[in-house]
């Protein structure tokens, strides 16, 4: 499809302005501050614009098109109704800055409310002290999380400098850790998937600020040893992070905070069904225990003894400003939404459904995959594709091969430590009938690995293109229209 | 079964599926968890129909003030949204696609990436963009950082006039890192170019400077930018996008790094965001910049298509040495920056910058015609300007909202000694009738103080 | 595999070839096809003085990026910019053309650190 730009026409127009209702004014910026030409822009009409993106949207998959049963990703179903209550100008039209007007937390309590009960929600979930929901994304508040880290060790003296974390973590937990201004660790897993505790217990020194878990791991697979690792950190006065990305197969049924950790995020467009937006935007809230309350990032929301809301920016040890306002408003107000619709009840049964879903697949699929860890898992599990390698076929073309029959790929080639790994996470809320047909899909394709791999090398054939040179991507770096 | 959890299941077949897996009960699927550790309820409110929850969120909503007329700006604009951009966003093929690591099923989504980055690269004057950051504070970090990789220096000098909520995140995000900031008082309301040059050497990663500033100061900024050259710096400057309509662009001012806030361009105030930072930079520097960003590339039958690209920067390759730990970014809000600059197109967003500046001066000089009200800078501005008031800003704009406006910004909020300047700002929303309606309440404000 | 006698390797798949006192640097036959397709060589600067095992290059591929570690201490007198243009000559050539860089003043003891073709060789089937 060609570009917009592609499509414009000298002098054709989208939007009517209004007219100038202002007279002619004194002073005009001088030319010495205008740019010299146009910004080459498209000129194109309304009709133009709707047409082109409505028929680009029709080149993606969705989850409201296609099953997605993309491993660590959570890709559940995001309710509607919590995208128009956002829609809500009461909300849509809210400035930030209005809270600092004189007495202007009274001009935005139906906000301050929603973040405070949000709040509130969340450490009942997690079982942790205080939250901020400030963080705009998963990876922004593992830094957000680091950072609160480093902040309860200079105020203690402490002198560490490192944070240790399994090398079946996502790569954003040691970027994170990185940037926070830590050097890291990487712990290697045992045979069993999850981290060696002797390994651990070896790497475990003085100097050691902290660890980060995901739980359940990168495999589906939940470590026993989580408490007892938790207490052996403690020990040394380090503290635990839980990356909440896999926080699905746990939420409404094992709280972070009550199994020892310290630090808490979470990812509000994975657990709590705000939509992913082709990649963002997230949100990332942030939980953590009660000694770490006060390092937490300005401003803070209280509820006065009157029963209204306001924002306290005095925080003498916190570590200042991590976002310019209270992060991702709108889509807090889609997951404050979700909570509402599904209650306690509701929240039990979307780990209790999604761990089931997974196992389903599992077992059904088992005898036609490799399960390098075949063990009842959690909320996903992994599989390989080398018993297809033996034909030529890899996880990518297993990935390919899919989307011909209507389903988005599973994720792949993570984690990193199973070979060829197909990690399938389908959620709690496809239906059966939805799970069998991703069933079947994947027997077809092994009998296809195994009768004629050539057809799946070839795949996709049913999109509007096929496989993308990615090489020549890199080398020929054609970024932006010319 | 709660009625509500979006669980599709119905008894008989959850039994099917327990059956299968050899288990008799959900329970025992968690037996990897220690017993002790499971709860047994939440204290949280029982879920509620459709019905319920929005008529609280409709509630909540009548509980913010958004009735009044805003002249609130502050880096964060009441500006149009065309309707178009809303209804092409909430085509779920957009809305609930994920990040595209599969572009044979995602080259809508990569498509309209790469029309952002190449709307972005046009309004800056730059070679290349990224496909978004967080938002226009996360992108003045990550540029500083970006800049601190390139020189391999770590001092920065920041202006006074940038952000001040910015410079306060750049400064909470660096205080376990080896990097060193000093702020640059501003003059006049602009640059202070004696200070500057004083304190640019070879120690120097880069500057870090805004246009217009948060005074709403607009200025030619070469001068700076080619002083920080000389040293061996790079230039960052942060832009408010509406503002390129009209104004002298950063890639013509020589900077090396441009970022800004995107919200001005189709996004909803929305209470501080999901708003879109965006980056863009010069082609020699594209391996060092942080986050996303979509490349055209051919298929086995030379058929044209988008990919991500460069990805050995990032998180999920590069891990503890990547550019940035950005994974999500703000993918939707970019696309809306993107149908957004189509339908203002060419001609469209250089009228809406030029009726936000007829407008503001208009609303500059009706205010000044207020006894007691004088101007704060005798510097140009775009659509934001300051003015200073015969006591408390903060009392005045208090006294404001009774009176129907958000009439501005207190600028003593974040500027010792500027108590009485108030920070105002006009877009295309507002009406002449509105700007004189606030001219007649500030006067009666201020005479019966 | 191809592995040149007369070259020295070392365990993160780096060959050193030593004339007198310099050695040149590149990755094996092994690292290249293992990266695959390289689209990208960080060199290192002319001048900078590197200790044996320091981080000296990264190579990059679309699915990795690999550091290159000094085979042995020196410092850098030449680099290799054919490279900027044309990465993918480490793929095709990695023991000529693919060459990443030059060292001077390598001390002859550190060599004992490395392997030799042979060594590699066994190395590698090892690792298998």
């Amino acid at each position: 499809m060609k570009l917009i730009y592609e499509k414009s026409v000298p002098g054709r127009r989208g939007v009517q302005l209004p007219d100038c209702s202002v007279p002619p004014h004194k002073a005009r910026i001088p030319s010495s501050l205008r740019r010299e030409k146009s910004a080459v822009l498209p000129e194109v009409s309304e009709l133009d614009v709707v047409r082109h993106y409505t028929n680009l949207s029709r080149k993606n998959f969705s989850i409201d098109t296609n099953f997605y049963p993309l491993g660590s990703c959570t890709m559940k179903y995001n309710p509607k109704v919590c995208e128009s209550v956002a829609k809500n100008e009461g909300f849509s039209r809210l400035h930030p800055l209005l809270p600092q007007l004189r007495n202007g937390g009274i001009l935005t309590q139906g906000a301050l409310k929603v973040l405070y009960n949000s709040e509130r929600f969340f450490a009942e979930i997690t079982g942790m002290a205080e939250m901020t929901l400030q963080p705009m994304a998963g990876a922004h508040g593992e830094l957000t999380g680091v950072m609160l880290i480093a902040a309860y060790h200079k105020s203690k003296g402490n002198n560490k400098k490192r944070i240790l974390i399994p090398d079946s973590a996502h790569g954003t937990n040691p970027a994170s850790a990185t940037i926070a201004g830590y050097s890291v660790t990487t712990i290697p897993s045992n045979k069993d998937g999850v981290m060696d505790f002797e390994a651990f217990k070896k790497e475990l020194t003085d100097d050691v600020a902290g660890v980060m878990l995901t739980a359940p791991n990168t495999l589906g697979l939940f470590n026993s040893h989580v408490t007892e690792i938790c207490k052996l950190v403690h020990e040394i006065d380090g503290l635990v992070y839980y990356d909440g990305a896999n926080l699905n197969a746990l939420v409404g049924r094992v709280r972070p905070g009550d199994l020892g950790f310290d630090v808490v995020h979470l990812n509000l467009h994975k657990t709590f069904a705000t939509p992913h937006g082709g990649g963002g935007p997230g949100a990332g809230a942030v939980g953590v225990i009660d000694k770490l309350r006060k390092f937490l990032p300005v401003s803070r929301i209280e509820k006065r003894d009157d029963g209204t809301y306001a924002l306290n920016y005095n925080a003498e040890d916190s570590i200042g400003y991590i976002s310019a306002f209270y992060g991702n408003f709108g889509i807090i107000l889609r997951a404050y939404a979700y909570l509402l619709m599904i209650g306690a009840d509701g929240l039990r049964e979307v780990s209790d459904h999604a761990v089931l879903s997974a196992n389903y697949i599992r077992v059904k699929l088992k005898e036609f995959y490799d399960l390098p860890y075949d063990r009842i898992c959690m909320h996903e599990c992994v599989f390989s594709a080398s018993r297809q390698m033996k034909n030529g076929i890899h996880a990518l073309d297993i990935a390919k091969g899919l989307i011909d029959l209507g389903f988005h790929p599973p994720t792949i080639y993570f984690p990193l430590i199973v070979k060829e790994a197909m990690m399938i996470e389908p959620t709690e809320t496809e239906s059966k009938a939805e799970l069998d047909a991703f069933i079947e899909a994947m027997k077809k394709i092994a009998q296809e690995a195994s009768d004629n791999p050539e057809e799946l090398h070839n795949a996709p054939i049913s999109t509007p293109v096929g496989r993308l040179d990615e090489v020549a991507a890199v080398r020929e770096m054609n970024l932006s229209a010319n | 079964m709660s009625r509500a959890s979006y669980v599709p299941f119905v008894e008989s077949e959850r039994q099917e599926l327990l059956k299968e897996i050899g288990v008799n009960s959900i329970d025992e699927l968690f037996s990897d968890v220690p017993r002790e550790f499971q709860v047994k309820s939440l204290n949280i409110p029982k879920g509620k129909s459709e019905i319920e929850v929005e008529r609280r969120i409709k509630a909540l909503s009548r509980q913010n003030r958004t009735d009044l007329i805003c002249f609130l700006g502050g880096g964060f604009y009441d500006h149009y949204t065309p309707a178009a951009i809303d209804a092409i966003l909430s085509r779920g093929e957009f809305l609930t696609a994920y990040t595209p690591y599969q572009p044979e099923v995602a080259q809508g989504t990569l498509q309209a990436a790469f029309e952002f980055q190449s709307g972005i690269c046009r309004l800056t004057e730059m070679e290349v963009a990224n496909a978004s950051l967080y938002d226009g504070g996360t992108a003045i970090y990550e540029a500083a950082m970006m800049a601190a990789r390139v020189t391999r220096r770590n001092k920065i000098l920041v202006d006074c006039g940038v952000n001040p909520i910015y410079r306060k995140m750049l400064e909470s995000y660096t205080s376990n890192l080896d990097m060193q900031f000093e702020c640059v008082s501003t003059n006049g309301g602009t640059v202070n170019r004696e200070k500057f040059l004083k304190k640019l050497d070879n120690s120097v990663a880069g500057i870090v400077i805004q246009n217009p500033n948060f005074f709403g100061c607009i200025d030619d900024l070469t001068d700076i930018i080619d002083a920080a050259h000389n040293v061996g710096a790079l230039a960052v400057m942060s832009v408010y996008p509406i503002s390129l309509g009209i104004l002298k662009t950063p890639g013509a001012m020589g900077a090396d790094i441009v970022v800004g806030e995107g919200q001005s361009l189709g996004l909803p105030l929305s209470f501080g965001g999901p708003y879109v930072g965006f980056m863009a930079t010069r082609k020699k520097y594209v391996r060092k910049m942080p986050g996303r960003i979509v490349g055209i590339t051919r298929d086995d039958q030379n058929r044209k298509g988008f990919v991500l690209t460069l990805q050995a920067r990032e998180q999920h390759i590069r891990r503890e040495k990547a550019t940035s730990n950005i994974c999500s970014n703000e993918n939707l809000c970019a696309l809306a920056s993107a149908i957004y600059l189509s339908l203002m197109g060419k001609e469209g967003l250089k009228e809406v910058a030029e009726l936000c500046a007829d407008n503001a001066s208009y609303a500059y000089y009706k205010l000044l015609e207020i006894p007691n009200v004088s101007r704060a800078f005798k510097s140009t501005f775009f659509n934001e300007f300051c003015i200073k008031l015969p006591c408390d800003a903060k009392d005045i704009i208090g006294e404001l909202i009774d009176k129907g406006f958000a009439a501005g910004f207190p600028v003593g909020r974040y500027y010792e000694g500027m108590e009485n300047v108030a920070l105002i700002s006009v877009t295309e929303m507002r009406t002449k009738e509105e700007i004189d309606n606030l001219a007649a309440a500030l006067e009666s404000v201020i005479r019966d103080w | 595999m191809n592995i040149p006698d007369n070259l020295y390797y070392s365990k993160d798949h780096e060959w050193l070839l030593i004339e007198a006192d310099n050695g040149t640097v590149g990755i094996t036959a092994h690292a290249a096809e293992q990266l695959g397709d390289i689209t990208f060589v960080e060199l290192p600067e002319i001048g900078a003085k590197i200790g044996q095992g320091d981080e000296l290059a990264v190579v990059e591929s679309i699915k990795a990026a690999s550091d290159i570690f000094a085979p042995a201490g020196g410092t850098v007198k030449e680099i290799n910019t054919e490279l900027d243009n044309a990465p993918e000559k480490i793929n095709s050539d990695p023991y000529g053309e693919g060459w990443i860089c030059k060292i001077s003043a390598v001390d002859e003891a550190e060599l004992n650190e490395l392997m030799t073709a042979e060594q590699y060789a066994a190395f590698l089937e090892e690792k298998d």
